[in-house]
């Protein structure tokens, strides 16, 4: 039981990293990330490089890919998006863009790095072992790096000038420029640290589970369960739907196991009776 | 538009599918076309029922659940039941229609992208329960369904045997495509009709719609199941084509390209999903020679596109209504 709520927040800790970045650029600019997920598989490459591959240390490694990864966001932002938004009768036309990086991102990985499932050594041996609890060090040492993350990004959004620019924006886009918030820039900005997440999550994960190109699209769809068990845009429900998924999968695949591979599917089915209660998530906005 | 151009159009249209491709094919002696030419057709039926929930305001990445469900429901009343293939055709469709109002009563009251994210989310709910129920025959799937058989009332044979004719392609072509019209047929009634008007004031405002009297629960659940009847359908002929259907025949990639059908065509135009699957299916396929490169180049020009022409392709030729 300790073992199964250990896994569960373990697997929590990461997932909200996920999906705090996908919940970030919805509530800035509308848009449902669908490259989020390659996103994630190309920090877990670059990490993959500069680690494995370079032999560097690994907190440059996790550096570099968020960094990449921030910067790829912000030209998505600036180049892609910002123009389509302006350009489009109707806004759901940026998930063909938004679907469109998404096959690029495949595309390039695929290029880039081939089809092989990757892994890197291990950043800490030994395994810990008490109280009834097995768990390697390397999982405490990731999920602790999550929730620092988690924490980090959560006081950054509080308390910087910046943070607050991001939420008045995510608040009410027009009243924030009426306001004198420089619109255009912090939408990047947003953009950016969305991208930004996804790589550093990727580079974190890379050292547990490894990386392989075909990942990305699992990937977006946990991230999309998690926004809308929480809340589509909200901070706190993209956290509250990482932990509450780490933890049904956790349990899932521990009580369902003898049923086969039904953990998803009861899941979804959960999931599909909790949204017709609660549709906007546990703290969502209406949405329309 | 006047009508006697209208009349004309459609004239051309059905002269160019019926007559015209299959007699240059002949000539050219390629008749692996017809298979393409035949996925583009049941792709745009399926993409057309996409367009319909647009029209009602909701984006739906769903679609690839629908189609896999209406070929199983085909392949196993055939396989296990003995049915011709025929009435299974109508039953896949009406299956799919009832599951959607079932699943469509709690999850049409989403919006925007959480209705989005759900749908997509079904795609997979759908493979995995193809996966996890014992009547599917799990990863295996069902295979070797026979062709469809002859069709005939009263003694009078309408369709031929498919496993009698000598080009089964040609069959397959007709069928696909004569579905096809009758879909868009269809479509386009509807999106003409008072239905038709009352889904667009859906789109634009429900809260208003339905002060005005509109019963917006009982509209958009008609039009998710009228959307999912063509999925059902198109899957259908899909399994009979291919005589297999696994749980990975439709996956989200499947579900997310029906939806980018309809944008790329452009989601104001009846025709747009036709166009749009038209235009990537032949532009995948044609980058086929550019090997790896092919997904690159795919989606570069996708980007390029909706940067240039983010309303879809029909929006160059008609005038945008907005304007």
């Amino acid at each position: 039981m300790e073992q199964v709520i250990a896994n569960g927040l373990y697997l929590g800790a990461q997932y909200a990293l996920i999906a705090l970045g996908l919940t970030l650029i919805f509530a800035l600019m509308n848009v449902l990330n669908f490259a989020h997920g390659q996103m994630y598989v190309l920090g877990g490459f670059i990490t993959y490089t500069v680690y494995g591959q370079l032999g560097l240390p690994f907190v440059m490694a996790l550096l570099a890919s968020g960094i990449t990864l921030a910067i790829i966001g912000a030209l998505m932002e600036k180049f892609l998006f910002r123009t389509v938004i302006r350009r489009s009768l109707r806004e759901e036309s940026t998930m063909l863009l938004a679907a469109a990086t998404a096959f690029f991102f495949d595309a390039v990985i695929l290029l880039l790095f081939g089809e092989k499932q990757r892994g890197v050594p291990k950043i800490v041996k030994g395994v810990f072992n008490e109280g009834g609890i097995i768990m390697p060090y390397d999982r405490l040492v990731v999920g602790a790096l999550a929730l620092i993350f988690i924490a980090a990004f959560v006081l950054y959004m509080q308390y910087s000038r910046v943070g607050r620019a991001m939420r008045a924006l995510a608040q009410d886009r027009v009243a924030a420029q009426l306001m004198g918030v420089k619109v255009d820039r912090y939408s990047m900005i947003g953009f950016a640290m969305g991208a930004m997440l996804a790589g550093i999550v990727g580079g974190l994960l890379v050292t547990i589970t490894g990386v392989n190109s075909g990942i990305g699209g699992p990937i977006s769809i946990k991230a999309f369960l998690m926004v809308m068990i929480g809340g589509a845009g909200v901070v706190g429900g993209a956290i509250a739907g990482g932990f509450i998924l780490g933890m049904m999968e956790s349990i899932g695949l521990t009580v369902l196991r003898q049923y086969g591979d039904v953990t998803y599917l009861a899941i979804f089915a959960a999931l599909m009776v909790f949204l017709s209660i609660r549709p906007n998530g546990l703290m969502g906005k209406p949405w329309g | 538009m006047m009508l006697s151009v209208k009349i004309a159009s459609v004239a051309a249209f059905l002269a160019i599918v019926f007559i015209a491709v299959p007699v240059l094919i002949a000539a050219s002696g390629r008749t692996d076309l017809y298979y393409t030419l035949t996925s583009v057709a049941l792709l745009s039926i399926a993409s057309a029922g996409v367009w319909f929930t647009f029209y009602i305001g909701r984006i739906n990445i769903g679609q690839g659940a629908y189609a896999l469900m209406g070929g199983y429901v085909s392949a196993i009343l055939v396989m296990n039941h003995g049915w011709s293939f025929w009435p299974t055709l109508p039953v896949a469709g009406l299956f799919c229609a009832a599951a959607s109002v079932l699943i469509g009563l709690p999850i049409l009251r989403l919006r925007g992208v959480y209705f989005a994210m759900v749908t997509l989310t079904l795609t997979e709910v759908a493979r995995l329960l193809a996966l996890a129920l014992p009547i599917t025959n799990g990863a295996k799937g069902i295979v070797s369904i026979p062709l469809p058989g002859a069709l005939s009332v009263f003694g009078l044979t309408i369709i031929p045997d498919f496993a009698t004719l000598q080009n089964s392609r040609l069959a397959f072509y007709l069928l696909a495509v004569t579905l096809m019209v009758v879909c868009f047929a269809v479509m386009y009634r509807l999106v003409h009709s008072r239905i038709g008007k009352l889904c667009q004031s859906l789109q634009q405002n429900e809260e208003l719609a339905s002060s005005i009297g509109v019963n917006i629960a009982y509209l958009r659940v008609i039009a998710y199941a009228v959307s999912s009847f063509f999925g059902g359908v198109a899957g259908a002929i899909f399994a009979a084509i291919s005589q297999s259907i696994y749980p990975s025949s439709f996956t989200v990639t499947d579900s997310v390209n029906f939806m980018l059908n309809c944008f790329l065509g452009g989601l104001g135009y009846v025709f747009g999903p036709m166009l749009g699957t038209l235009v990537l299916y032949f532009g995948w396929d044609l980058l086929f020679q550019t090997g790896q490169f092919q997904l690159l180049i795919y989606s570069g020009l996708m980007i390029v596109l909706m940067l240039v022409l983010p309303n879809g392709l029909l929006s160059l030729a008609l005038p945008s209504r907005k304007s």
